[in-house]
């Protein structure tokens, strides 16, 4: 499940840092190797226009595609990893990448409007540690998930993650049920929760909130399942094909809603949001239209 | 209880002559009869799930099955079980609450089914649909893991209001084996990882991640009597709480409070 983390973290996305911030002005596309003009590659939602390749986006460039113009009202940003096991090199490993990656952890979290729809938002940053869950991830999300209850809230959650956070030990592996177990009684209110799976979504997040929308989109040609690739190639003893653990394949097999194009997603989650507007009607009944 | 390190618990609940889930059953409880089947895809032989009698009282026994002689450990896939064992818990679970009868999960696994099936009939899904739904069951939930508690695979069937451990059972969110061939890009370094990984019966104890330990007594007939004698306590305790809401918001809190981490000033943020 988390064979796959550490090699991939080691490559640093040339999304990394929006180019307003950085100053780079040419960068390289990791699909075709073809050179981009920075600012036309952000304002093409980092997708290259050659080889049509997903960049890996950081939290903070996602909510600025998704959420109304100046929207976003960040909430729990003051969470930051410990190190309930006396892992061997985690604290530097995180205090490091806070660093580089400019948040203390692998989601960012608040609340913010999508087509006027007022939202709570999720967006795990595959930058930090592969965006796998430890402590603060799953505190942050059970927090979103009580506070989106409490307001009656829709919650919307863009998730890619290494699995569980192995430097926490089993204080990971328990996140999976709590922020599950808030995720239920958000639903039990009667309220709407919408996944996008982005690349790439792996172990226990697949294996808890991430399955667990209302309705599920996923980005094109995204990685998505449960055990690492590598460890079932090792259980059958033969290569997979391209497309196993995909989107499509996802999709293909019942397990998503829709696989939504990047430059499409902010307009099909505001016509979702729209559709769920609450109150909610009280029961069902035939609308009149035009009175 | 001798605390003893995880590297050598590893060896004492890999032992063949440890006590498996046919073993619990046939010791501790009457009228057993296996019930089969997810009803959407098939039966998964890793997972063993029926209604018994306990003490005189219906319960629902779900768990894992590892086998015991070669044809019944290639049956039961080694214990570890396919999207629709987990399914057939789920619904025997449902079951149980629908008939008022507590269920006792007996968890021992090396983790979920890595396969090619698994992945295609969606693994992650029947594992959080067990997550979301014992959270919320509306019977109480006892889960004991009597060996091995191999991340997600143990974590679908061990969301209840009491979890308790044998006194030398592991639980981990990763094996030892596989951490450390990503620590250390040597697998055969897994004693050394199953001691970082702080994952003995104690440790979790420690945590606050469990409500008790069983110890195991010198032979594995004391091992067993242990069990039932804790099951009996637990299901006693359990039957004394006043109502299932106040059950079901202590379960829910048990989780709600597991989790570690540091409070900062909010400038080291970059927002958006």
């Amino acid at each position: 499940m988390l064979l796959d983390l550490f090699q991939k973290t080691r490559e640093t996305s040339m999304e990394m840092k929006p180019q307003e911030e950085t100053g780079v002005k040419v960068v390289k596309c990791k699909g075709c190797g073809a050179e981009l003009k920075a600012y036309a590659y952000g304002k093409n939602l980092y997708v290259c226009p050659h080889c049509g390749r997903y960049g890996r986006l950081l939290a903070r460039t996602r909510i600025r595609q998704i959420a109304d113009k100046d929207s976003f009202v960040e909430l729990y940003a003051d969470l930051a990893p410990a190190d309930p096991i006396d892992f061997p090199g985690y604290a530097g490993k995180a205090a490091q990448l806070a660093e580089k990656v400019g948040m203390p952890d692998a989601v960012k979290t608040g609340v913010c409007r999508i087509g006027g729809v007022e939202t709570c938002i999720g967006v795990m940053d595959s930058h930090f540690m592969m965006a796998s869950m430890g402590s603060v991830v799953g505190e942050k999300l059970t927090r979103l998930f009580e506070y989106a209850t409490e307001k009656s809230l829709p919650v919307v959650l863009f998730t890619c993650s290494g699995g569980a956070r192995m430097q926490e030990g089993m204080f990971s592996l328990l996140q999976m049920a709590k922020v599950s177990a808030a995720a239920r009684r958000h639903s039990d209110a009667g309220l709407l929760y919408i996944t996008v799976l982005t690349d790439p979504t792996t172990g226990g997040v697949t294996a808890s909130f991430a399955m667990l929308g209302d309705i599920i989109l996923a980005e094109p040609r995204t990685t998505i399942g449960f055990a690492g690739r590598r460890v079932i190639e090792g259980t059958i003893g033969e290569t997979l094909p391209d497309d196993f653990q995909s989107s499509e394949f996802l999709l293909s097999h019942g397990f998503c809603d829709k696989i939504v194009p990047r430059n499409k997603l902010k307009g099909t989650l505001e016509t979702l949001l729209k559709l769920h507007r609450q109150p909610k009607p009280k029961k069902w009944q035939v609308w009149h239209y035009g009175e | 209880m001798a605390n003893k390190p995880a590297s050598e618990k590893m060896r004492i609940i890999h032992d063949p002559k440890r006590p498996q889930i046919e073993d619990y059953i046939s010791e501790l409880f009457t009228d057993f009869v296996e019930l089969h089947g997810d009803r959407y895809f098939g039966e998964d032989h890793a997972i063993c799930a029926g209604v018994a009698m306990f003490n005189g009282m219906p319960v629902t026994i779900i768990g894992h099955r590892k086998g015991k002689t070669t044809e019944e450990k290639m049956a039961a896939n080694f214990g570890m079980a396919n999207p629709e064992g987990y399914r057939k818990a789920l619904r025997l679970a449902h079951q149980a609450e629908k008939f008022h009868r507590p269920v006792i999960n007996l968890v021992d696994t090396t983790g979920a089914f890595p396969g090619v099936g698994a992945e295609e009939r969606g693994q992650g899904e029947a594992i959080a649909r067990s997550l979301y739904e014992f959270i919320e069951l509306r019977t109480p939930v006892i889960s004991i893991i009597t060996g091995e508690g191999g991340s997600g695979g143990a974590l679908a069937l061990a969301v209840a209001d009491r979890v308790l451990m044998l006194e030398n059972a592991l639980y981990s969110v990763i094996s030892p084996r596989g951490c450390a061939s990503i620590l250390w890009k040597d697998p055969s370094r897994e004693a050394e990882a199953a001691d970082t990984l702080r994952i003995t019966a104690q440790d979790l104890y420690n945590f606050g991640m469990i409500e008790g330990i069983v110890p195991e007594g010198q032979t594995n007939a004391q091992l067993i009597r242990n069990v039932g004698r804790a099951l009996r306590d637990q299901l006693a305790e359990l039957a004394a709480e006043p109502d299932m809401d106040t059950m079901l918001q202590k379960r829910y809190e048990k989780f709600r409070k597991i989790g570690i981490f540091r409070q900062i000033n909010q400038d080291q943020n970059e927002g958006v």
